[in-house]
C-alpha cells in the first residue's frame, strides 16, 4: 500500500503549485501511471479520497491515465509495445530489457480556479 | 539549484505563469515525476556512498534475506581475502541498514557477526525510502566502510519503486515460493541486477523445478545475474562471493592495491 504515500507526494506537489498560482480550488487532478510503475490505480483512487479531505483538492475529480510500456529492440533498432511481461521483439523475438516508457508515475495536469 | 546541498539537481520544476483571472478554470500541464523527491534523495545517497558498494536486498517476507546477509557477513573474509584471514581482519569492512515494520530483531541477529547494524523501524510503511536510509547512515562510520548492505522491508511490490542510491539491487526468491514468482511480481524482478534463488538445500524436498525457475527468470528478467545458494549449507556461495568481489573492486578501485600487498 505505498499508494497512500505516493498520493500524498502527488497531492502536496499539486497543492504547492495551485497555491503558487493563487488558485483556491483544484477541480481535477490527472495522474499518468506507467504500466510498470507498480502502482494499483484503485488503491490510488482510494488514497486520494483520504488524503485530499480538508484541502483545496477535496471533492476534485481524479483522472488516472495508463501509460503503456514501450521497449526497444537493439537488433531491429525499433520500439515496440510488449504484449505481456516477457519483452520479446515481435520481429526478431529477442528478449530485451531496454525499457523506454512505462515506469513513471507523473502528476500530468491540474484543473484549477 | 538544490536547497539541501547546493548541487545542480533541480527537484522543483519551472513554475507555470500566474492564473488568467478572466477564465474561471484553467488547466496546468505539469508532467512532474511523483517520485522526484525520493529520486533526488537517492542521488544524494549515491554521492554520499561513493566509496562503498551498496546492496539493496529485497524479497518477500521469509525468503531468507537476513540469513543470507548473516552468512555473507560471517564469510566476509572469503569475498576478498581468503580462508586464512579472520573475518575481523578482512579487507571487507561492512555495515548494515535493516528495515522492518516493527522490532529490531534482525539488527540484533546481524550484529552477532561483529558488524554494525542500524535498524529502521518503518511503522506502517511498507518500504524504505532514500531519506530514511540517509538518516540511518549517519549512525554508521561510513569513512571506514566499503560495503553497505541495506536489507529492505519484506515486500515484493512497493520497494521496487524506491531507489535508495544503491549500486546493486539483489532480489531473493526462495525455492518454497514457487518457480513462477517472477511472473507474479515482474516489476520487482525486472529491476534486479542480481537474483538469488535461496534455500536450495531443500529444493528437492519441495519439488522445486530449476528448469522452470530459470525459464521464467531469463524471460522476465534477462538483465539479471542468477545465483542459486543455500545460506545454511553454503552451496553456491563461492560464485556469489566472486561476483561481489568484482563489484566491490569496480566501486572501490583502491582495493586492488590492498589485495596485491
Amino acid at each position: 500500500m505505498h499508494e497512500i504515500s505516493l498520493m500524498q507526494s502527488a497531492l502536496s506537489m499539486a497543492l504547492e503549485l495551485a497555491k503558487s498560482k493563487g488558485a483556491t480550488h483544484i477541480h481535477r487532478m490527472t495522474l499518468s501511471i506507467g504500466e510498470l510503475s507498480g502502482v494499483v490505480p484503485d488503491a490510488l483512487a482510494f488514497a486520494f479520497d483520504v488524503v485530499s479531505a480538508g484541502t483545496l483538492a477535496e471533492g476534485a475529480e481524479l483522472t488516472l491515465e495508463t501509460v503503456p510500456t514501450l521497449c526497444y529492440c537493439p537488433h531491429c533498432w525499433q520500439e515496440f509495445h510488449p504484449t505481456g511481461w516477457v519483452y520479446e521483439c515481435p520481429r526478431c523475438h529477442h528478449i530485451t530489457h531496454d525499457i523506454r516508457q512505462g515506469q513513471a508515475l507523473e502528476l500530468a495536469s491540474l484543473e484549477v480556479s | 539549484m538544490c536547497g539541501q546541498c547546493g548541487c545542480h539537481s533541480t527537484s522543483s520544476p519551472p513554475q507555470p505563469l500566474p492564473l488568467d483571472e478572466s477564465t474561471p478554470r484553467q488547466v496546468l500541464r505539469l508532467h512532474q515525476n511523483v517520485l522526484a523527491k525520493n529520486d533526488h534523495d537517492a542521488e544524494h545517497n549515491r554521492a554520499l556512498f561513493r566509496h562503498q558498494l551498496v546492496l539493496n536486498v529485497l524479497s518477500s517476507p521469509g525468503s531468507g534475506k537476513t540469513a543470507l546477509i548473516q552468512r555473507l557477513l560471517r564469510d566476509r573474509h572469503l569475498i576478498l581475502d581468503g580462508a586464512s584471514t579472520q573475518p575481523e581482519q578482512s579487507a571487507v569492512r561492512a555495515g548494515v541498514i535493516v528495515g522492518d515494520l516493527a522490532s529490531d530483531r534482525d539488527a540484533e541477529r546481524l550484529r552477532e557477526t561483529g558488524v554494525p547494524a542500524i535498524q529502521i523501524t518503518t511503522g506502517n510503511l511498507c518500504h524504505l525510502e532514500a531519506a530514511s536510509v540517509a538518516k540511518a547512515a549517519q549512525k554508521l562510520d561510513l569513512e571506514n566502510l566499503n560495503l553497505l548492505i541495506i536489507e529492505n522491508v519484506g515486500n515484493l511490490v512497493c520497494p521496487a519503486a524506491y531507489d535508495l542510491g544503491e549500486n546493486q539491487r539483489i532480489v531473493l526468491m526462495s525455492v518454497t515460493e514457487g518457480e513462477d514468482k517472477p511472473l507474479k511480481y515482474p516489476t520487482m524482478f525486472k529491476s534486479a541486477h542480481v537474483i538469488v534463488i535461496s534455500k536450495v538445500d531443500i529444493a528437492e524436498a519441495v519439488e522445486f523445478s530449476r528448469e522452470d525457475a530459470h525459464y521464467y527468470l531469463t524471460h522476465v528478467a534477462p538483465q539479471a545475474q542468477i545465483f542459486e545458494v543455500s545460506a545454511k549449507t553454503g552451496q553456491g556461495l563461492s560464485q556469489f562471493y566472486a561476483y561481489l568481489k568484482q563489484a566491490m573492486i569496480l566501486q572501490c578501485p583502491e582495493l586492488t592495491s590492498t589485495l596485491a600487498s
